[in-house]
Protein backbone atom coordinates (compact mmCIF):
# COMPACT_ATOMS: atom_id res chain seq x y z
CA UNK A 1 0.00 0.00 0.00
CA UNK A 2 1.10 3.54 -0.78
CA UNK A 3 0.31 6.56 1.35
CA UNK A 4 -0.44 9.63 -0.74
CA UNK A 5 -2.07 13.01 -0.23
CA UNK A 6 -4.78 14.20 -2.59
CA UNK A 7 -6.19 17.69 -3.13
CA UNK A 8 -9.43 18.59 -4.88
CA UNK A 9 -10.30 21.85 -6.62
CA UNK A 10 -13.43 23.73 -7.66
CA UNK A 11 -16.34 21.36 -8.42
CA UNK A 12 -14.35 18.35 -7.17
CA UNK A 13 -13.85 20.01 -3.79
CA UNK A 14 -17.56 20.76 -3.60
CA UNK A 15 -18.60 17.24 -4.66
CA UNK A 16 -16.13 15.58 -2.24
CA UNK A 17 -17.07 17.99 0.54
CA UNK A 18 -13.37 18.36 1.40
CA UNK A 19 -10.32 20.07 -0.05
CA UNK A 20 -7.98 17.15 0.46
CA UNK A 21 -7.31 13.86 2.19
CA UNK A 22 -4.59 11.34 3.02
CA UNK A 23 -5.18 8.00 1.33
CA UNK A 24 -3.78 4.50 1.37
CA UNK A 25 -4.08 2.98 -2.06
CA UNK A 26 -3.05 0.06 -4.25
CA UNK A 27 -3.51 2.18 -7.40
CA UNK A 28 -0.53 1.82 -9.73
CA UNK A 29 -0.98 5.10 -11.61
CA UNK A 30 -2.45 8.52 -10.84
CA UNK A 31 -5.16 7.68 -13.36
CA UNK A 32 -6.19 4.64 -11.33
CA UNK A 33 -6.16 6.72 -8.17
CA UNK A 34 -8.44 9.24 -9.88
CA UNK A 35 -10.83 6.40 -10.75
CA UNK A 36 -10.99 5.36 -7.08
CA UNK A 37 -11.60 8.92 -5.88
CA UNK A 38 -14.15 9.67 -8.62
CA UNK A 39 -16.16 6.58 -7.68
CA UNK A 40 -16.09 7.35 -3.96
CA UNK A 41 -16.98 11.04 -4.30
CA UNK A 42 -19.24 10.86 -7.36
CA UNK A 43 -17.14 12.99 -9.74
CA UNK A 44 -19.06 13.15 -13.00
CA UNK A 45 -16.42 14.61 -15.29
CA UNK A 46 -14.62 12.08 -17.52
CA UNK A 47 -10.89 11.82 -16.90
CA UNK A 48 -10.06 12.97 -20.43
CA UNK A 49 -11.43 16.42 -19.63
CA UNK A 50 -9.60 16.71 -16.31
CA UNK A 51 -5.96 17.26 -15.37
CA UNK A 52 -3.65 15.97 -12.66
CA UNK A 53 -0.55 17.44 -11.06
CA UNK A 54 1.93 15.28 -9.20
CA UNK A 55 4.37 16.92 -6.80
CA UNK A 56 3.72 20.38 -8.25
CA UNK A 57 3.94 19.47 -11.97
CA UNK A 58 1.14 18.75 -14.43
CA UNK A 59 1.51 15.07 -15.29
CA UNK A 60 0.06 12.43 -17.65
CA UNK A 61 -2.57 10.05 -16.24
CA UNK A 62 -0.19 7.09 -16.76
CA UNK A 63 2.29 8.52 -14.23
CA UNK A 64 3.16 5.81 -11.72
CA UNK A 65 2.13 6.55 -8.20
CA UNK A 66 4.85 6.54 -5.52
CA UNK A 67 4.64 6.49 -1.76
CA UNK A 68 4.43 10.04 -0.42
CA UNK A 69 3.21 11.62 -3.68
CA UNK A 70 1.15 14.79 -3.53
CA UNK A 71 -1.58 14.53 -6.13
CA UNK A 72 -3.82 17.42 -7.26
CA UNK A 73 -7.01 16.62 -9.19
CA UNK A 74 -8.22 19.42 -11.47
CA UNK A 75 -11.73 19.35 -12.98
CA UNK A 76 -12.25 20.78 -16.51
CA UNK A 77 -10.65 24.22 -16.59
CA UNK A 78 -12.44 27.39 -17.65
CA UNK A 79 -10.08 30.32 -17.72
CA UNK A 80 -10.63 33.53 -19.67
CA UNK B 1 7.80 37.90 -20.50
CA UNK B 2 5.61 37.34 -17.49
CA UNK B 3 2.36 35.73 -16.37
CA UNK B 4 0.59 36.86 -13.22
CA UNK B 5 -2.56 36.05 -11.27
CA UNK B 6 -4.13 39.22 -9.84
CA UNK B 7 -6.73 39.63 -7.14
CA UNK B 8 -7.26 43.32 -7.95
CA UNK B 9 -8.69 44.98 -11.08
CA UNK B 10 -6.32 44.97 -14.06
CA UNK B 11 -5.02 48.29 -15.37
CA UNK B 12 -4.53 47.86 -19.15
CA UNK B 13 -2.49 51.07 -19.54
CA UNK B 14 -0.01 49.98 -16.88
CA UNK B 15 0.16 46.49 -18.36
CA UNK B 16 0.80 47.90 -21.84
CA UNK B 17 3.56 50.12 -20.44
CA UNK B 18 5.35 47.01 -19.17
CA UNK B 19 5.78 45.89 -22.79
CA UNK B 20 7.01 49.22 -24.23
CA UNK B 21 10.01 48.68 -26.47
CA UNK B 22 11.44 51.11 -29.05
CA UNK B 23 12.24 48.17 -31.34
CA UNK B 24 8.51 47.37 -31.52
CA UNK B 25 6.43 48.64 -34.43
CA UNK B 26 3.20 47.22 -33.07
CA UNK B 27 1.35 46.10 -29.99
CA UNK B 28 -1.71 43.83 -29.81
CA UNK B 29 -3.77 43.18 -26.68
CA UNK B 30 -6.73 40.94 -25.93
CA UNK B 31 -9.02 41.64 -23.00
CA UNK B 32 -11.55 39.06 -21.84
CA UNK B 33 -14.50 40.81 -20.17
CA UNK B 34 -17.15 39.48 -17.82
CA UNK B 35 -20.38 39.49 -19.84
CA UNK B 36 -23.94 39.46 -18.59
CA UNK B 37 -24.97 36.15 -20.17
CA UNK B 38 -23.64 32.70 -21.00
CA UNK B 39 -25.35 29.80 -22.75
CA UNK B 40 -28.67 31.63 -22.64
CA UNK B 41 -28.61 32.42 -18.93
CA UNK B 42 -28.38 35.87 -17.39
CA UNK B 43 -25.15 36.16 -15.39
CA UNK B 44 -24.72 38.56 -12.46
CA UNK B 45 -21.04 37.92 -11.65
CA UNK B 46 -18.19 35.44 -11.62
CA UNK B 47 -15.81 33.79 -9.23
CA UNK B 48 -12.44 32.50 -10.48
CA UNK B 49 -10.63 29.85 -8.49
CA UNK B 50 -6.95 29.58 -9.46
CA UNK B 51 -4.09 27.29 -8.52
CA UNK B 52 -1.69 30.20 -8.68
CA UNK B 53 1.68 28.44 -8.66
CA UNK B 54 0.83 26.02 -11.45
CA UNK B 55 -1.16 28.63 -13.40
CA UNK B 56 1.84 30.97 -13.49
CA UNK B 57 4.17 28.11 -14.42
CA UNK B 58 1.92 26.94 -17.27
CA UNK B 59 1.24 30.52 -18.38
CA UNK B 60 4.96 31.26 -18.65
CA UNK B 61 5.42 28.02 -20.58
CA UNK B 62 2.78 29.24 -23.08
CA UNK B 63 4.48 32.65 -23.38
CA UNK B 64 7.82 30.92 -24.02
CA UNK B 65 6.16 28.82 -26.73
CA UNK B 66 4.81 32.00 -28.33
CA UNK B 67 8.25 33.66 -28.20
CA UNK B 68 9.67 30.60 -29.96
CA UNK B 69 6.97 30.28 -32.64
CA UNK B 70 6.33 33.89 -33.62
CA UNK B 71 8.57 36.85 -34.46
CA UNK B 72 7.66 38.83 -31.37
CA UNK B 73 9.71 40.86 -28.90
CA UNK B 74 7.80 40.34 -25.67
CA UNK B 75 4.48 39.07 -24.32
CA UNK B 76 2.61 39.07 -21.02
CA UNK B 77 -0.55 37.57 -19.57
CA UNK B 78 -2.57 38.51 -16.49
CA UNK B 79 -5.59 36.61 -15.17
CA UNK B 80 -7.87 37.60 -12.34
CA UNK B 81 -8.74 35.45 -9.34
CA UNK B 82 -11.64 35.87 -6.91
CA UNK B 83 -14.94 37.67 -7.39
CA UNK B 84 -15.54 39.75 -10.51
CA UNK B 85 -18.40 42.06 -11.46
CA UNK B 86 -19.92 42.42 -14.93
CA UNK B 87 -17.69 44.39 -17.27
CA UNK B 88 -14.46 43.73 -15.42
CA UNK B 89 -11.38 42.48 -17.26
CA UNK B 90 -10.95 38.79 -16.45
CA UNK B 91 -7.88 38.17 -18.58
CA UNK B 92 -5.38 40.37 -20.41
CA UNK B 93 -2.84 39.28 -23.02
CA UNK B 94 -0.40 41.72 -24.61
CA UNK B 95 2.22 41.19 -27.33
CA UNK B 96 4.81 43.60 -28.75
CA UNK B 97 6.52 42.88 -32.05
CA UNK B 98 8.47 44.55 -34.86
CA UNK B 99 5.63 43.87 -37.33
CA UNK B 100 1.90 43.52 -36.67
CA UNK B 101 1.17 40.09 -38.18
CA UNK B 102 3.23 38.20 -35.62
CA UNK B 103 1.67 40.13 -32.74
CA UNK B 104 -1.88 39.24 -33.86
CA UNK B 105 -0.98 35.57 -34.31
CA UNK B 106 0.88 35.28 -31.03
CA UNK B 107 -1.89 37.02 -29.08
CA UNK B 108 -4.47 34.60 -30.50
CA UNK B 109 -2.23 31.64 -29.71
CA UNK B 110 -1.63 32.74 -26.11
CA UNK B 111 -5.28 33.40 -25.21
CA UNK B 112 -6.43 30.12 -26.79
CA UNK B 113 -3.83 28.12 -24.85
CA UNK B 114 -4.47 30.01 -21.61
CA UNK B 115 -8.16 29.14 -21.73
CA UNK B 116 -7.55 25.41 -22.09
CA UNK B 117 -4.35 24.81 -20.10
CA UNK B 118 -4.23 27.00 -16.98
CA UNK B 119 -5.67 25.52 -13.77
CA UNK B 120 -8.42 28.14 -13.48
CA UNK B 121 -12.09 27.46 -12.79
CA UNK B 122 -15.00 29.82 -13.39
CA UNK B 123 -18.13 29.81 -11.29
CA UNK B 124 -21.03 31.78 -12.71
CA UNK B 125 -23.77 33.34 -10.62
CA UNK B 126 -27.16 33.66 -12.28
CA UNK B 127 -30.05 36.09 -11.92
CA UNK B 128 -32.26 33.34 -10.47
CA UNK B 129 -29.83 32.81 -7.56
CA UNK B 130 -28.39 29.60 -8.99
CA UNK B 131 -24.68 29.17 -9.67
CA UNK B 132 -22.49 26.70 -11.51
CA UNK B 133 -18.94 25.82 -12.52
CA UNK B 134 -18.48 26.40 -16.24
CA UNK B 135 -17.51 23.34 -18.33
CA UNK B 136 -18.14 20.73 -15.63
CA UNK B 137 -20.51 17.81 -16.08
CA UNK B 138 -23.84 18.08 -14.28
CA UNK B 139 -23.24 21.58 -12.96
CA UNK B 140 -25.93 24.23 -12.90
CA UNK B 141 -24.79 25.51 -16.28
CA UNK B 142 -25.16 21.93 -17.50
CA UNK B 143 -22.83 22.28 -20.46
CA UNK B 144 -19.96 19.91 -21.00
CA UNK B 145 -18.71 21.17 -24.35
CA UNK B 146 -15.77 23.52 -24.66
CA UNK B 147 -16.64 27.21 -24.68
CA UNK B 148 -15.23 29.36 -27.44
Amino acid sequence: MKRVSVEYFAVFREQAGLSGEQLETRAASVGELFGECALRHGFADPRERCKVAVNDELAPWETLLADGDQVLFFPPVAGG
Amino acid sequence: MHCRIDTRPLDPEALKASLRDVRAGGFVAFEGWVRDHNEGRAVTGLHYEVHERLAVKEGERILQEALGRFEILDAACHHRAGDLALGEIAVWVGVASRHRAAAFEACRYIIDEVKTRLPIWKKEFYVDGDSGWVNCAGCAAGHVHAHR
